[in-house]
C-alpha cells in the first residue's frame, strides 16, 4: 500500500517530561516564551539561565541534549527579519559598511532577539516531541482554546495523511501515463498547467466527498452537533510541583533581567 | 426489544434525480445473519444508509427494532443499529483508536466509567486490545476494518449493518473477519461481493439489482442457481 508518512514530531518515551500532564507542558512552554520575549535586550545573565533551563529540560526528556539544539536552527532565518535593527537603531557606532552604520544598541537588540527566538523554539520543540498530538489537542481544549478550532486541527491532522496518500496516488497515476512517444514528448506549459489543475480539482472533490462520508459516519454514531469528550485526569502532585517550580524559576529570571 | 429490520416499499431518489431505490421490501428476523449482494450501483449502500436514518425515509416504511425511523426516533435507532461504512478512513475520524471507539457511547450519553469499559470490551471482541492508544493512519487496512467494527460494537447495537467489510483485505485478514462475523451474536445485514464469504457465514442471501430486491432466500439455493447469479452479474 502506498503510504506517505508525514513526519510526526512526537517521540515515544517514558521520561519524566513525557509523563507530565500535557496541560502543564503547554502552560510551561507558553510562560517560558512569554518570559523570554519580555526580557529586556542585553539581559545576558537571564539568557544564560534560560539556556541552562533548556539544557536541564533536554536532559530530562531522554531525547538527548542535542535533540532540540540541532533542530532549533530552522528558526534562525525568521530572526533575520530583524537584520535591519543594527543599522537603524540610533546609538554609538561600532563599525561602518559603506553608507551603513552599525550601532552598538542595535546590535545588542538584534542579538538578544536572536537568542530569545532560538531559546523559545527549543523549548517548543521539546514540548511537541514529548507530547502525542492527541494529548496536545485535549490539553489545548482544556485550556479553553475555542472548540471549533480544536476540531478543525484534529480533523486536519487525521485526514492530512489520507489526502497526502490520495495525492500521491494521483501523481503516480499521472506519472505512469506520461510515457514518451516516438514524436514530441511532454507538452506545452498550458497543457501541463491543465493537467496539474485537474489533479488539484480532483483532489478537492475527493476531499469534499470524503467530508460528507465522514459526517455521515459521525451521525451514525450519535453525533448531534456537539463534540463530546471524556473528562481528563486531574493534575498529580508532581504536575503541580513542577509547574510551581517552573513559574518561580521564570519569575526570578525575569526579575534578574530587569534588575541587572 | 425485537431486533428486526422491516423495510416496506422503500423508494429513494438522489437530489440529482438518480433513482436508487424503487420499492424495496425486506424483513429480517431477530438474530438472523443476512448477506446483501448485487452489482455496483444496485442500491445496497443507499438501502443501508436508510437503516439508521442517515438518508431520510418518508412515510415510516423503514422500521428498526419495531421503531419507525424518523426524526424523533433517530437517537434510539442509531443506538440500536451499528452502521459500519465501507472505507475505514471514513469510519475512523479521531486522532486515536481509543477516541474513535469511545465516540459512539460518549455521544449516546453513557457515563464515563462505562465508556471506558465498553471501549475495552469492543476492542477485545475484535482482538485489537493492544491498539488503544495507536494513531489510525498508521494501521493496516485489516486492522482499520476491525477497529471500524469495534467503533459500533461499543454502542452495544442490536443490529449490525456492514458495508463491504471484506473489501481490500488480504486472505489472512479476511479469514479473521469471517471468524469475527460468525462469532458476533448480533442481527446482521452485510453487503458484499465476496460470495465465498456469504457461503461461509450467512444462512440467508438477498440479491439487489437496479434498486429492487431481485431474489431473497436460503444462501444454498441462491448460490446454486447459476442462471440467477449470471443474470445479476454475480459469480462464485
Amino acid at each position: 500500500m502506498l503510504h506517505i508518512d508525514l513526519a510526526d514530531h512526537a517521540r515515544h518515551g517514558s521520561s519524566r517530561v513525557h509523563r507530565l500532564d500535557p496541560r502543564v507542558k503547554v502552560i510551561a512552554t507558553l510562560l517560558f516564551i512569554l518570559t523570554a520575549s519580555l526580557l529586556p535586550s542585553g539581559a545576558w545573565l537571564s539568557f544564560v539561565f534560560l539556556f541552562l533551563a533548556t539544557l536541564v529540560v533536554a536532559s530530562q526528556t531522554g531525547l538527548g541534549i542535542t535533540y532540540a539544539l540541532r533542530r532549533s536552527f530552522v528558526a534562525l532565518p525568521f530572526a533575520l527579519a530583524a537584520i535591519t535593527l543594527p543599522f537603524t537603531v540610533p546609538g554609538p557606532a561600532i563599525a561602518q559598511f559603506g553608507p551603513l552604520t552599525l550601532s552598538a544598541d542595535g546590535t545588542i537588540r538584534f542579538l538578544s532577539l536572536l537568542i530569545k527566538s532560538w531559546l523559545s523554539v527549543q523549548i517548543a520543540l521539546m514540548m511537541t516531541a514529548t507530547t502525542a498530538f492527541a494529548d496536545l489537542l485535549w490539553a489545548l481544549r482544556e485550556l479553553r482554546v475555542p472548540r471549533p478550532l480544536i476540531s478543525i486541527v484534529s480533523f486536519m491532522y487525521r485526514y492530512m495523511f489520507v489526502l497526502a496518500d490520495e495525492s500521491l496516488r494521483l501523481t503516480r497515476a499521472r506519472a505512469s501515463r506520461s510515457a514518451a512517444g516516438a514524436g514530441r514528448t511532454g507538452g506545452g506549459l498550458i497543457w501541463r498547467g491543465k493537467v496539474a489543475g485537474g489533479l488539484v480539482g480532483n483532489l478537492a472533490l475527493r476531499a469534499f466527498e470524503r467530508s460528507e462520508r465522514v459526517y455521515n459516519a459521525m451521525l451514525a454514531r450519535g453525533f448531534q452537533g456537539e463534540l463530546k469528550t471524556l473528562t481528563p485526569p486531574a493534575l498529580t502532585d508532581t504536575d503541580r510541583n513542577t509547574l510551581v517550580g517552573w513559574v518561580t524559576f521564570l519569575a526570578m529570571v525575569g526579575l534578574m533581567g530587569f534588575i541587572f | 426489544m425485537h431486533h428486526t429490520i422491516e423495510v416496506h416499499d422503500l423508494r429513494f431518489k438522489y437530489p440529482d434525480g438518480h433513482e436508487a431505490l424503487m420499492g424495496v421490501s425486506l424483513h429480517i428476523e431477530p438474530g438472523e445473519k443476512v448477506a446483501l449482494v448485487g452489482p455496483n450501483g444496485a442500491g445496497k449502500s443507499t438501502l443501508m444508509l436508510h437503516l439508521n436514518g442517515i438518508l431520510p425515509s418518508e412515510n415510516g416504511n423503514v422500521k428498526v427494532c419495531g421503531l419507525p425511523v424518523h426524526k424523533d426516533t433517530l437517537g434510539k435507532v442509531r443506538a440500536a443499529v451499528g452502521l459500519v461504512f465501507q472505507d475505514p478512513d471514513d469510519q475512523l475520524f479521531s486522532p486515536t483508536v481509543f477516541e474513535d471507539v469511545a465516540f459512539g457511547p460518549l455521544h449516546m450519553g453513557v457515563a464515563e466509567t462505562e465508556v471506558r469499559q465498553r471501549v475495552d470490551a469492543a476492542l477485545a471482541a475484535v482482538g485489537m486490545s493492544a491498539y488503544l492508544q495507536r494513531v489510525s493512519h498508521h494501521l493496516s487496512v485489516g486492522e482499520k476494518k476491525r477497529i471500524a467494527i469495534a467503533t459500533v460494537l461499543s454502542m452495544n447495537p442490536e443490529i449490525l449493518v456492514l458495508d463491504e467489510p471484506s473489501a481490500g483485505l488480504d486472505p489472512r485478514a479476511r479469514r479473521g473477519l469471517i471468524n469475527l462475523l460468525r462469532d458476533l451474536p448480533q442481527t446482521m445485514l452485510v453487503s458484499t461481493h465476496d460470495l465465498r464469504l456469504v457461503e461461509e457465514v450467512f444462512p440467508r442471501t438477498v440479491i439487489m439489482d437496479q434498486g429492487r430486491v431481485a431474489a431473497d432466500g436460503p444462501t444454498e439455493h441462491i448460490l446454486s442457481d447459476a442462471a440467477l447469479l449470471t443474470a445479476h452479474g454475480l459469480e462464485i
